[in-house]
């Protein structure tokens, strides 16, 4: 515990950046995130902003069910951005595959590449559970809530190889 | 006194005690002002404050060591020479010392550019490689109205800023003003200028690569830059000579916030501009104005 803790803590809670990774998504939950950036939801009210750069980034946004080209490149923006870091799965897609489960060119879905901390359900979701999401992982990131248990035996995968899922 | 004097303009004001919040007050105003006139509510203002409290407690990424020296070094270097060019500017009237010294002034305002387009190039990223060229393009582009307007209101006083303001004529003064005033957005990264940074179209330009700590301090480095080019317009946009202190204290800060909200609504109504664009319309249309400013000051118009 430093002097600087509770200012520290304050400023995580308050600015929040994202960045968003696209993992073969429809674009369909890309569009409801952006629309959280639109006058009527307008999350930088909140601190909140979309960065272009995962160095800049606290908390990573993957939509999508992760496909086979994408599954490094995942792993290698997740390495860039600095911690602490938390990350949000948006969708169905990155939870369970959806629709695309079983193909042979999906790798996902995205807790058997990378350590997902909060998952958004919807197909789409909704810009409000959206923002209620990224509030969940602003509140791990700061430390007010813990992060999710790790499923045992440990779902990560190090390779990116299709047929995980079934 | 005179080592007080620059002490108290270092670390007061009008530089650190004044400046670092001014600085934080003048990112928000800006951005509440964009989202605004979009129809949103837009961040409170303690964000920049928050923004760069975080990133300062990030933990950096691993780098090879002279690469993480050179990376937080010139960011350093930034704020740094930024903060000693907001000490120079000439709220009060000057009596020795470097206060309003041209040459040192100007030179202090162009190594924050100058270190952007090093970093871009330093952090070997393809997008920092792009954002530096194009930064480095735009400082060709706008440096050649902006030293002549400066010059143009310098030619009574002899390359010192103190008094510039009032002792060239009217005419010499509106029109240098306008030339600074047009090359402003170009050098804090706005629109219709906005294409050294690019905000997602490059990425985030020369500072894609950096991460916590060395982005707060660009981040800072950026926000002093509002402090210093607001302040450079209030302090020669200052019409009275011999007045009380507390006027001149007023009339800077006043006149400064204006020219950010001026700049903000500017930016906010406007699209991004080529750099070919953008280049053309410094040297044809900046250049015009400063030129002739200058030229009205050396037949003492």
């Amino acid at each position: 515990m430093s002097l600087f803790d509770p200012l520290i803590k304050t400023a995580r809670r308050r600015s929040a950046w994202l960045f968003h990774a696209n993992a073969g998504s429809c674009n369909g939950c890309d569009i409801e995130l952006i629309a959280c950036l639109t006058p009527r939801y307008d999350v930088e009210q909140l601190g909140i902003r979309l960065e272009a750069s995962p160095r800049h980034a606290d908390v990573m946004v993957v939509s999508g069910p992760v496909t086979r080209t994408a599954c490094e490149a995942l792993q290698t923006v997740y390495a860039q951005i600095p911690n602490p870091k938390v990350v949000v799965a948006l969708g169905s897609c990155p939870a369970s595959c959806n629709v695309f489960a079983g193909s042979p060119t999906i790798v996902g879905p995205l807790d058997r590449i990378l350590p997902v901390d909060v998952f958004v359900p919807g197909c789409p979701p909704r810009p409000d559970a959206i923002i209620a999401g990224i509030a969940e992982a602003i509140a791990i990131l700061a430390g007010d809530k813990p992060r999710p248990e790790p499923a045992s035996p440990p779902l990560v995968a190090q390779s990116c190889v299709a047929g995980g899922q079934q | 006194m005179s080592i007080l004097r620059a002490l108290f303009a270092l670390l007061v004001f009008p530089g650190l005690l004044y400046a670092v919040p001014a600085a934080f007050l003048m990112v928000w105003l800006q951005r509440k002002i964009n989202a605004r006139l979009q129809g949103r509510i837009g961040p409170p203002f303690y964000q920049p404050f928050f923004d760069v409290t975080k990133l300062f407690a990030k933990e950096p990424i691993q780098r090879p060591r002279l690469e993480g020296l050179i990376m937080t070094g010139l960011p350093l270097v930034a704020v740094l020479s930024t903060l000693g060019a907001i000490a120079l500017l000439p709220v009060f009237p000057a009596r020795g010392g470097f206060s309003g010294d041209l040459v040192l002034f100007v030179s202090l305002v162009e190594i924050g550019p100058l270190c952007a387009v090093m970093a871009g190039f330093a952090s070997r990223s393809l997008w920092g490689g792009l954002g530096a060229t194009r930064e480095a393009v735009l400082s060709l582009a706008y440096n050649l109205p902006f030293l002549t307007a400066l010059v143009a209101l310098a030619a009574t006083t002899g390359f010192s800023l103190s008094g510039a303001a009032v002792s060239a004529s009217l005419p010499v003064r509106v029109l240098a003003l306008l030339a600074l005033v047009l090359c402003l957005p170009v050098k804090l990264h706005l629109n219709p200028f906005s294409t050294a940074s690019a905000e997602q179209e490059i990425y985030a330009g020369s500072t894609t690569e950096y991460d916590g700590p060395s982005l707060a301090l660009w981040e800072l480095a950026h926000a002093l830059e509002w402090v210093v080019l607001a302040g450079l317009v209030a302090t020669l946009a200052f019409p009275f000579a011999q007045t009380a202190w507390p006027l001149h204290v007023i009339a800077f800060v006043v006149i400064s916030f204006a020219v950010v909200v001026v700049l903000a609504i500017v930016a906010a109504s406007t699209a991004r501009l080529k750099l070919a664009q953008t280049a053309r319309w410094f040297w044809l249309w900046g250049f015009g104005v400063s030129l002739s400013a200058l030229g009205l000051a050396f037949v003492r118009l």
